[in-house]
């Protein structure tokens, strides 16, 4: 497994895409860092662009990455290999390439410009959801056979997250707007990632309760702490059962 | 050494395999004949494992594939497209293979030498050509000396003099016992090198017989015309019911 994550590794970090989008966070992250002179101000920026390019980009990249690779995946498996330790290094060195372009193009700077706790969150927001579209994007390549169809559904995917998500959630408070929802609320909101990894952030901003219904619920219900627990947990999950689901099917897919 | 027992594979309402029973021994060429879509990949796609079928067993060295994996350090596949890492190159994808195999120490490097593909290991695969990438495959599938080598169209985008040298070196194999399975459309290529035809359409079995045999009952001498013929027959009888 190792050897075929290290592969892996080799070719995608000389890949122009992973380039080109470590390049495009890095100059966005310096530019609004240094542009306000607020700190929690630039980071609510960052955090915007995080939540609206790594949510995408790593879906996208990730399931045309996947799908480009079947014939190269047929002739390892034709080697003595598992298909499980086959699916789990690719997704490895998809999700390390990611990671890493993330956490140099948005990472470094954060660093060096705007040290604090609330940045360490967003970088750890960054990583769990490279992490859980990455998987998303493995899900889908496992899902469908046939290319085209699999971007689709990659970018409907990310759609479905990054904005049609809010969309039926505010509708939903506005129709419910009678009723005691708030629970309920948060139970919903634990089914988008994007919700969760933004919440993270504004968790440790003190401007939470000043960015929405959500991030005020939140602060509200579990306090900080509590709060960071179980988004990280939430998010986790959004992890795991990708995987394990596809791992499953893919014990049975016709290459 | 390799046994099929009424292997069957459908896509939806299309029928790739249809009850298939072969028993191929090693020492032989065997050529997968038929038009496109008759089953041929499909075939080797489920001795590779690469197919789960529905019905039906795969037995190599008597030893049923289904749950097992280690049977494929037997196995040299050469697929029919190769399509690797696009910044890998020549170099890494063969150190690749290398390290995964660690069941060898020794690697048969004959075919890499006589391809040239040192001089230019250092090329990335994005900037080869179709051939070269053929090549490339070619060289993995010998390159651990297994006793099975399945080839899926090993000749189609090879220049002549590479394609005579992939040629000798199945012959080769085949003196030292091997067991190798070719799927093929250019027939001719195959005229020399061939012992046994296995002919499919429509995902059913047609014919498997040796070529002295199939030669002698149609009275051809060329491959393609021994073929030919059995396909007329066929199509007349057919056509007469």
């Amino acid at each position: 497994m190792k050897i075929i994550v290290k592969y892996v590794l080799l070719d995608l970090l000389k890949n122009k895409t992973i380039l080109v989008y470590t390049f495009i966070l890095a100059v966005l992250a310096v530019s609004v860092l240094g542009m306000s002179g607020n700190s929690s101000k630039g980071l609510l920026s960052l955090l915007n662009i995080t939540l609206l390019f790594v949510p995408i980009i790593s879906i996208l990249f990730a399931t045309i990455y996947f799908f480009n690779s079947v014939e190269f995946t047929e002739l390892l498996l034709a080697q003595p290999i598992k298909r499980r330790t086959m699916i789990l290094a690719e997704y490895a060195g998809v999700a390390f390439a990611l990671s890493i372009a993330y956490l140099v193009g948005v990472g470094v700077p954060v660093l060096l410009l705007n040290y604090s706790l609330a940045s360490l969150t967003l970088l750890v927001s960054g990583l769990l959801l490279t992490l859980i579209f990455t998987a998303l994007a493995l899900l889908i390549f496992v899902l469908f056979k046939d290319k085209t169809k699999g971007i689709g559904a990659a970018i409907i995917t990310a759609l479905f997250f990054t904005l049609l998500f809010d969309g039926l959630l505010l509708s939903f408070i506005y129709s419910f707007s009678d009723y005691p929802i708030d629970e309920p609320l948060l139970g919903l909101i634990s089914l988008n990632p994007v919700d969760l990894g933004r919440i993270l952030v504004l968790l440790q901003l003190d401007v939470a309760v000043m960015m929405g219904y959500s991030g005020a619920l939140f602060k509200e219900f579990m306090g900080s702490a509590i709060g960071s627990i179980y988004t990280v947990a939430c998010m986790s999950f959004w992890i795991i059962i990708p995987m394990v689901v596809s791992v499953r099917k893919f014990r049975k897919k016709d290459l | 050494m390799i046994a099929i027992e009424h292997l069957t594979k459908s896509f939806g309402k299309f029928k790739a395999l249809d009850d298939i029973n072969l028993e191929f021994e090693s020492g032989n060429t065997i050529s997968l004949v038929g038009p496109n879509g008759s089953g041929k990949t499909t075939l080797i796609k489920s001795i590779l494992g690469l197919v789960i079928p529905e019905k039906g067993a795969i037995k190599i060295n008597r030893e049923e594939i289904k749950t097992n994996w280690a049977y494929k350090s037997y196995i040299g596949y050469m697929p029919q497209i190769g399509r690797y890492p696009e910044n890998m190159t020549i170099g890494q994808v063969i150190n690749m293979l290398k390290e995964i195999r660690t069941d060898h120490s020794r690697y048969d490097e004959e075919l890499i030498e006589n391809f040239g593909l040192r001089a230019i290991q250092n090329k990335t695969m994005r900037n080869l050509s179709g051939g070269t990438r053929q090549k490339v495959s070619a060289c993995l599938a010998f390159l651990f000396s297994p006793d099975i080598f399945i080839l899926d169209e090993p000749t189609a985008g090879l220049d002549p003099v590479s394609s005579e040298l992939l040629k000798d070196k199945i012959m080769k194999e085949r003196a030292n016992g091997k067991l190798i399975l070719i799927t093929a459309h250019v027939l001719s290529d195959l005229d020399d090198i061939t012992s046994h035809i296995v002919y499919m359409q429509e995902g059913k079995l047609m014919f498997y017989k040796a070529v002295e045999e199939l030669k002698k009952s149609t009275g051809e001498e060329k491959l393609n015309k021994v073929i030919a013929s059995i396909m007329k027959k066929d199509y007349l009888k057919n056509h007469a019911d």
